[in-house]
């Protein structure tokens, strides 16, 4: 899956801007995970594979995890909405507090 | 929906949490794939992408000044076109200041020309971006910084303007309404429009959660309340026809429930609710 990612340099002197309007797609230098109170956590055991969080979530932080085969939440950018925990019809999606984790 | 690009072209941006707009974004990206160029006016959806050295956007995409999104995505189509690039779609999405008052000039130009065009507003009811002001798209009675809740004049005062109606007028290819609360419908509109050669517009509800004061999770099931309890009809608009695509009856009880859980509202007597319960009905009848 592709998707912008945090690059290595992220601090650019004026002189090095570019002079026209164009700039590297999908270039991120700064996550949003410090913006969450709340964290979802998903549970795979309640979870029926809908995709309604995945689709739902406005910063497309929910994915499917290859590995494990089951939805993920990338920490580095999810804001702690809410939205796919309510979304979830079998409650499979708990939102614990950042200080709980 | 199982089609949909598994790639995500907006993602990383600084949207606040639970912003509707940004979802209404999100899932149109996805739905068009790599090879749509996006154009942003000023507002919050480039507010939030753009921020040098940031680009939250993987695919290509431009900032205008907040009246031109459509004659940025005439340029666009036509620049591409002149190098001889096909199989691309210019795709704009504007705020609904941006679309209903600054850059509705713009708009109707490209759809006059029916320039090859896919022009999304994406509909938060006010002007977000620089806090919260009335735009022609703000509801009837919505408390903005501008339209201020009153002993005597309690909000906006005026009724939200007719823009999809509007767009139809035009006799435009394609026009739809949708809700980021029914995101399969809003897909399917999406998809339809992408097929057209012409100018397309698509009037998609967005709720803003730091402008309607409402919690940062409800935002979907607002959009999809908005839809049910009557005020704002899922419509289609081709071959000169129009069409409901999600009929809803408006309930009263229902519009008075979703009015409640909303600051802008909160203010408001039960006569201003029975008036936007009689509005609604009225534009009902209408369809
Ligand atoms: C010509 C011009 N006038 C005013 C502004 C200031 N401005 C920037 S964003 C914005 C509000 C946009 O509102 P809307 O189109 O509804 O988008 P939203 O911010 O709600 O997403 C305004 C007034 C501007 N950038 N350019
Ligand atoms: S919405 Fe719930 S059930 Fe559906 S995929 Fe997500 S976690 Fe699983
Ligand atoms: S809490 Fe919000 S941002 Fe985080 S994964 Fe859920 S829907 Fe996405
Ligand atoms: S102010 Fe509203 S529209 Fe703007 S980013 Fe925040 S939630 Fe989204
Ligand atoms: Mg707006």
């Amino acid at each position: 899956m592709k998707k912008p990612y945090l690059r290595a340099k992220s601090a650019f002197s004026i002189d090095e801007y570019p002079d026209s309007a164009s700039f590297t797609a999908g270039y991120l230098t700064t996550s949003n995970g410090g913006w969450r109170s709340l964290r979802p956590r998903p549970d795979a055991s309640k979870c029926v594979m809908c995709g309604q969080c995945y689709l739902h979530c406005p910063d497309g932080t929910i994915y499917l995890d290859d590995a494990t085969g089951s939805y993920a939440v990338d920490l580095d950018f999810c804001k702690g909405c809410g939205i796919c925990a309510r979304i979830c019809k079998p409650r499979a999606i708990a939102m614990i507090p950042e200080s709980a984790v | 929906m199982k089609n949909l690009d598994k790639n995500e072209y907006f993602f990383g941006h600084k949207a606040c949490a639970g912003c509707g707009g940004a979802l209404a974004v999100r899932i149109a990206l996805k739905t068009l794939g790599e090879r749509a160029v996006a154009v942003l006016p000023a507002g919050c959806m480039s507010a939030v992408g753009f921020n040098f050295p940031q680009l939250a956007f993987a695919n290509n995409a431009i900032i205008s000044t907040f009246a031109g999104t459509a004659s940025m995505l005439t340029g666009i189509v036509s620049g591409l076109r002149a190098r001889g690039e096909t199989g691309f779609t210019a795709v704009g999405f504007a705020g609904d200041g941006g679309t209903a008052d600054i850059g509705i000039q713009a708009l109707s130009g490209a759809i006059d020309r029916n320039d090859d065009i896919l022009y999304i507003c994406y509909d938060n009811e006010a002007y977000m971006n620089t806090g919260v002001q009335k735009s022609s798209l703000t509801p009837f009675g919505a408390r903005t910084t501008t339209t201020p809740a009153g002993d005597r004049i309690r909000g906006n005062i005026r009724e939200k303007k007719r823009m999809f109606e509007i767009v139809a007028a035009h006799g435009i290819s394609y026009a739809a309404t949708a809700s980021v609360g029914y995101l399969r419908d809003y897909v399917e509109k999406i998809r339809k429009a992408a097929a057209v050669r012409g100018a397309k517009y698509i009037h998609v509800l967005a709720p803003c959660p730091t402008g309607w004061g409402t919690g940062a999770d409800e935002t979907v099931e607002l959009a999809a309340e908005a839809v049910d309890c009557g005020l704002f009809p899922l419509r289609e608009f081709s071959d000169g026809k129009f069409r409901v695509t999600i009929r809803r009856t408006p309930n009263a009880g229902a519009i008075r429930a979703h009015l409640a859980r909303q600051g802008r509202f909160r203010h408001l007597t039960e006569e201003d609710i029975e008036h936007v319960i009689s509005l609604t009905a009225a534009r009902s009848n209408h369809l």
